[in-house]
């Protein structure tokens, strides 16, 4: 490589690089070759150069590298986000066979564009200045908002991407505003050049932080810039929210992490009480919205608004630990999310999938293995051990004790016991109701997501090693 | 001493009958007896194993015994099980008490068996591994972890409002639950582990005592229950099906008091010092309201879990008064509790089963079809009131002592429950049992049957034999309740000590 002596060693985008020619090779391929059948071969070839792209990322040279100028940094912090991220937008293709088999939606385009938004969370993965974290951000994004509307003909589809847009579009307005505020203050980008310039809180700082994240809010859909979740959570096609749950809350949740960690440590007061107040907002909003909602979708929106508090609350500790348990607490959730989604997208009845919570009546006598993954999938969401999810809210809340933030801890588990209200209602109509009629069999792409994304869930406790000590030198990284 | 990990095997052979119920497919009458037979011999096999404990337990020894520790979570945080005095007992009462509620829904289960028999099986583990966990997040999780099985029992066999009852039992519970996860993370920043003998050597800092108790406070308490937030156990008790109400009664709230002398006293002697009155109060508030409250009853269950909670009240007297007899007593108090209470709700379930119903009214006059019956009833109706003779006297007397030599106010007002307690179980027994039998549905109703007389006489005689022989069990806790009074004394002393150094 012949720049790699002027700091643009290009090794460490090797992975990035792979999936864009990727991508671009496949999108030549969908597009030349037409006809029957290329949803279906493009697809797997997505699949497998997620997959490819993960070993690539696995295979970098340990330790921290850079490469263009210092504005692209891999990490361990940065290599189990990725991993993680690429696994959410690899099970969600395998969650999306059965949408896109559909003779009305042959659309290729899909993966490609499921693949150029993991880029996307990539790039924002890796990001160490702020014209690397917009960059990135957008390629997300953009690509998202197509995809919430590639159900072309349906009006709540092409509503959710339309919203999106718009709301999204807002959002970034926003934090490029406070990435220029932050830019006029310090003079330069760099997250490390932030870092080092900002000592004491001056106004224009806090401005510029403060728009910064509402930016960020967005992306993660922390309250109060939660409006939108809702909404296209329900309109979008299932696999499509499925997505939308797991891969691009991770990359988001990454950023927001990597700013407040890398580049606002001398502020941390100042950043750390707008974090309580968000992870505050949105653990209560995420338990007790989602108590009156009839619709699986919506409720699944507000149960990700009540754990992205959740995860907030570890970071807004701003400690090592905290970061440790926003790690944990991410992947744990990406797994119970996919698993959970893997049951929605089951519940068909006679070829038409049903959404509504009571569609969920009886569950543990026409389908008793669906019902009981499920149903452990929901205790663990709401935190009871000892399922995975317990640990996960562990880790937040240990980090939040040390570093001294009791209101905020004990705000968090009276909420986890509003929120475990709601996940006890599905329980119930599972196992306490009578059958509400037969759904159809499971078919074997989602049956292996629910098993795997089950099995873990329940046996998490057993073995936690692996997974924490991966977290923890991540979260080290970082410092 | 011990080669192998016996009380993992205690802990987790459940865990592996439910496995085997759940390999035998098939929802027919074939397959349901299997569930049975599978249950009952797991449950046996796991009281045989954990009869050795009893057998190589050294009692005059105050350590914790068959310690087994392997890594777990993190540095600080391990899979450490052990048993002493204070919970062996503990551990006996499920593992016995198990096999009885098997058999006792022998036949009054008819709707999915298997479920039925796995969710008792995964909560015997999640009940002797809280007795036996030696660290506080291991203890959490098997604590926490019978809420899943607990809620299943109660919603899906349960009566009409089953569903009421199951989340209010749930949600009453986990709330209390989440504050002590707080304190317990707290004390794990404070001595960096989370190892229960470890922490019952470390100081705890007085501000983190007060608050910590409280937390613990919390959750014990609602187990327990305490007045007042006894409320949810009525519900529970009438809505769970009868093997459900015997656990419920006779070994979950047991986890309350458990925690109690577990946690509060040892690790938080100065806080448990401070809110001694506190507990003292709600001590005799229970006892006497609660007992008043059960006097108005109209459904059996429900009169008997009131009276559950008021024979709680005397435990917490006990403990908190933190002398030997009150504490010996407390954990006496549990053991003879768990059996008569259990044994209570055994009795309910099989008048319910012939009936189904609940209400004291529908009933009179059983002794005349129901002999044996009668007799069983009333060995438990005395032992419930605490009749010099029964294993319930020996727990009450001793509790009234040692919170005698505390606090006279207190002892004097609880021995009023006392009374009151023969006041509502006499009545009950009088009204179900005794009169002319005159309501023609009860014409026909038959006597014990071999199964039930089965479930009853083992119950029968443990509460006779503990009545005029409590030695084994006084035995078995002496040393670990004789430490554990040594040190909360000493701590108080010392800082009173302080005190007067200062002035």
């Amino acid at each position: 490589m012949s720049f790699s002596s002027a700091g643009y060693q290009l090794l460490p985008v090797l992975p990035e690089l792979v999936l864009a020619v990727g991508a671009m090779a496949l999108l030549m391929l969908g597009a030349y070759r037409g006809g029957e059948g290329t949803t279906k071969i493009v697809t797997s070839l997505a699949v497998v150069l997620l997959v490819v792209t993960g070993v690539l990322e696995l295979m970098l040279p340990a330790g921290k590298l850079t490469t263009f100028g210092g504005s692209f940094i891999v990490d361990d912090f940065a290599r189990f986000l990725k991993i993680l991220a690429i696994i959410g937008s690899a099970v969600t293709l395998i969650l999306s066979t059965e949408f896109l088999s559909d003779p009305s939606r042959r659309i290729f385009e899909y993966s490609i564009l499921v693949l150029l938004s993991t880029l996307g969370m990539m790039v924002l993965i890796s990001a160490a200045d702020l014209i690397m974290l917009y960059l990135g951000l957008e390629l997300m994004s953009l690509a998202l908002y197509v995809v919430a509307a590639s159900n072309r003909d349906n009006a709540k589809s092409t509503e959710a991407g339309l919203k999106y847009f718009v709301l999204g579009a807002l959002s970034s307005g926003m934090l490029l505003y406070g990435a220029s505020l932050i830019y006029g203050f310090t003079g330069t980008v760099d997250f490390a050049g932030i870092a080092a310039a900002v000592k004491t809180g001056s106004v224009g700082i806090v401005f510029g932080l403060v728009f910064l994240l509402a930016g960020l809010c967005f992306k993660v859909s922390a309250v109060p810039f939660h409006m939108w979740t809702p909404d296209v959570y329900e309109g979008a096609p299932t696999p499509v929210t499925a997505f939308f749950a797991s891969a691009p809350k991770v990359a988001a949740l990454a950023v927001f992490t990597r700013v407040t960690l890398t580049a606002f440590p001398g502020i941390v007061p100042q950043w750390q009480q707008i974090l309580v107040f968000v992870a505050i907002a949105s653990m209560a909003l995420g338990s007790f919205a989602a108590i009156g909602q009839k619709n699986i979708k919506r409720l699944m929106a507000y149960s990700s608004i009540g754990h992205m508090g959740f995860a907030l609350v570890g970071l807004a500790s701003g400690t090592v630990e905290g970061a440790q348990g926003v790690l944990v607490y991410i992947a744990i959730y990406v797994a119970m999310t996919l698993g959970s989604f893997a049951v929605i997208l089951t519940m068909k009845r006679n070829g038409q999938a049903v959404e509504q919570i009571s569609d969920f009546a009886g569950l543990s006598r026409t389908n008793p293995m669906l019902a009981f993954f499920f149903a452990m999938l929901l205790f663990s969401l709401a935190g009871i051990p000892p399922l995975a999810g317990f640990f996960a809210k562990w880790y937040v809340f240990v980090a939040a004790i040390k570093a001294g933030l009791f209101t905020l801890a004990v705000i968090g588990v009276l909420t986890s016991v509003v929120g475990a209200f709601y996940y006890l209602t599905i329980i119930k109509l599972m196992y306490f109701d009578e059958p509400a009629g037969q759904v159809e069999p499971m078919r074997i792409e989602l049956r292996t997501v629910l098993a795997v994304a089950g099995i873990f869930n329940i046996f998490f406790f057993v073995y936690p090693g692996p997974l924490v000590s991966v977290a923890t030198a991540a979260a080290k990284s970082l410092f | 001493m011990t080669t192998w990990p016996i009380l993992s095997v205690v802990t987790f052979l459940p865990v592996l009958g439910a496995l085997v119920v759940y390999l035998s497919r098939g929802d027919d009458e074939a397959a349901q007896r299997n569930a049975r037979w599978i249950a009952l011999w797991t449950t046996l096999v796991t009281f045989a194993v954990s009869l050795i404990l009893v057998w190589r337990f050294d009692a005059a020894s105050a350590e914790f015994q068959f310690v087994e520790k392997a890594n777990w979570l993190a540095s600080g945080i391990s899979y450490h099980m052990g048993v002493d005095g204070i919970s062996l007992p503990f551990v006996i009462l499920t593992t016995a008490l198990m096999p009885l509620c098997i058999i006792a829904s022998w036949k009054s289960v008819t709707n999915r068996v298997r479920e039925y028999m796995m969710a008792f099986l995964f909560l015997e583990t999640l009940m002797v591994g809280t007795f036996s966990a030696l660290d506080l997040v291991l203890f959490y999780l098997f604590f926490e972890g019978g809420l899943i099985p607990m809620f299943l029992i109660i919603g899906v066999w349960g009566g009409p409002r089953r569903v009421y009852a199951s989340f209010k039992f749930f949600l009453y519970t986990l709330l209390g639950s989440v504050l002590m996860l707080l304190a317990i993370m707290a004390l794990y920043w404070n001595a960096g582990t989370t190892d229960i003998p470890t922490l019952m050597q470390t100081a705890v800092p007085r501000s983190l005592q007060t608050w910590a108790w409280l937390a613990f406070f919390a959750s014990f308490a609602v187990k327990m229950p305490m007045w007042p937030v006894h409320t949810w156990l009525p519900d529970a008790h009438v809505e769970a099906p009868t093997a459900g109400s015997v656990i419920l009664a006779a070994i979950l709230l047991k986890m309350g008091g458990y925690g109690f002398l577990r946690f509060s006293l040892p690790m938080f002697p100065l806080a448990s010092h401070d809110f001694a009155p506190l507990i003292f109060s709600l001590s005799v508030i229970a006892i006497v309201y609660t007992s008043l409250v059960a006097l108005m009853q109209e459904d059996i269950k429900k009169l008997i879990a009131y009276s559950s909670v008021a024979h709680m009240g005397f435990v917490t007297m006990g403990i908190f008064a933190a002398t030997t007899q009150g504490v010996a007593g407390g954990v006496f108090q549990m053991v003879s509790h768990g059996i008569v209470s259990g044994a209570l709700f055994l009795c309910v379930g099989i008048v319910y089963d012939r009936m189904h119903t609940r209400e004291i009214v529908a009933y009179g006059g059983l002794v005349n079809r129901m002999p044996l019956y009668a007799l069983v009833f009333m060995v438990f109706t005395m032992a419930n009131v605490g009749l010099p003779g029964t294993s319930g006297f020996v727990g009450e007397f001793m509790t009234l002592i040692g919170t005698f030599k505390v606090s006279i106010p207190t002892a004097t007002f609880a021995t009023l429950g006392v009374i009151l307690s023969a006041g509502y179980a006499l009545w009950l027994y009088r009204k179900v049992v005794f009169g002319a039998l005159t309501k023609p549905s009860l014409a026909s109703i038959k006597d014990l049957t071999p199964r039930e007389s089965l479930t009853l006489f083992p119950l029968v005689a443990l509460t006779i034999l503990f009545g005029v022989y409590p030695k084994p069990v006084l035995d078995m806790s002496a040393a670990s309740v004789q430490q554990l009074v040594n040190n909360y004394n000493a701590a108080v002393t010392a800082v009173k000590a302080a005190a007067l150094v200062a002035q």
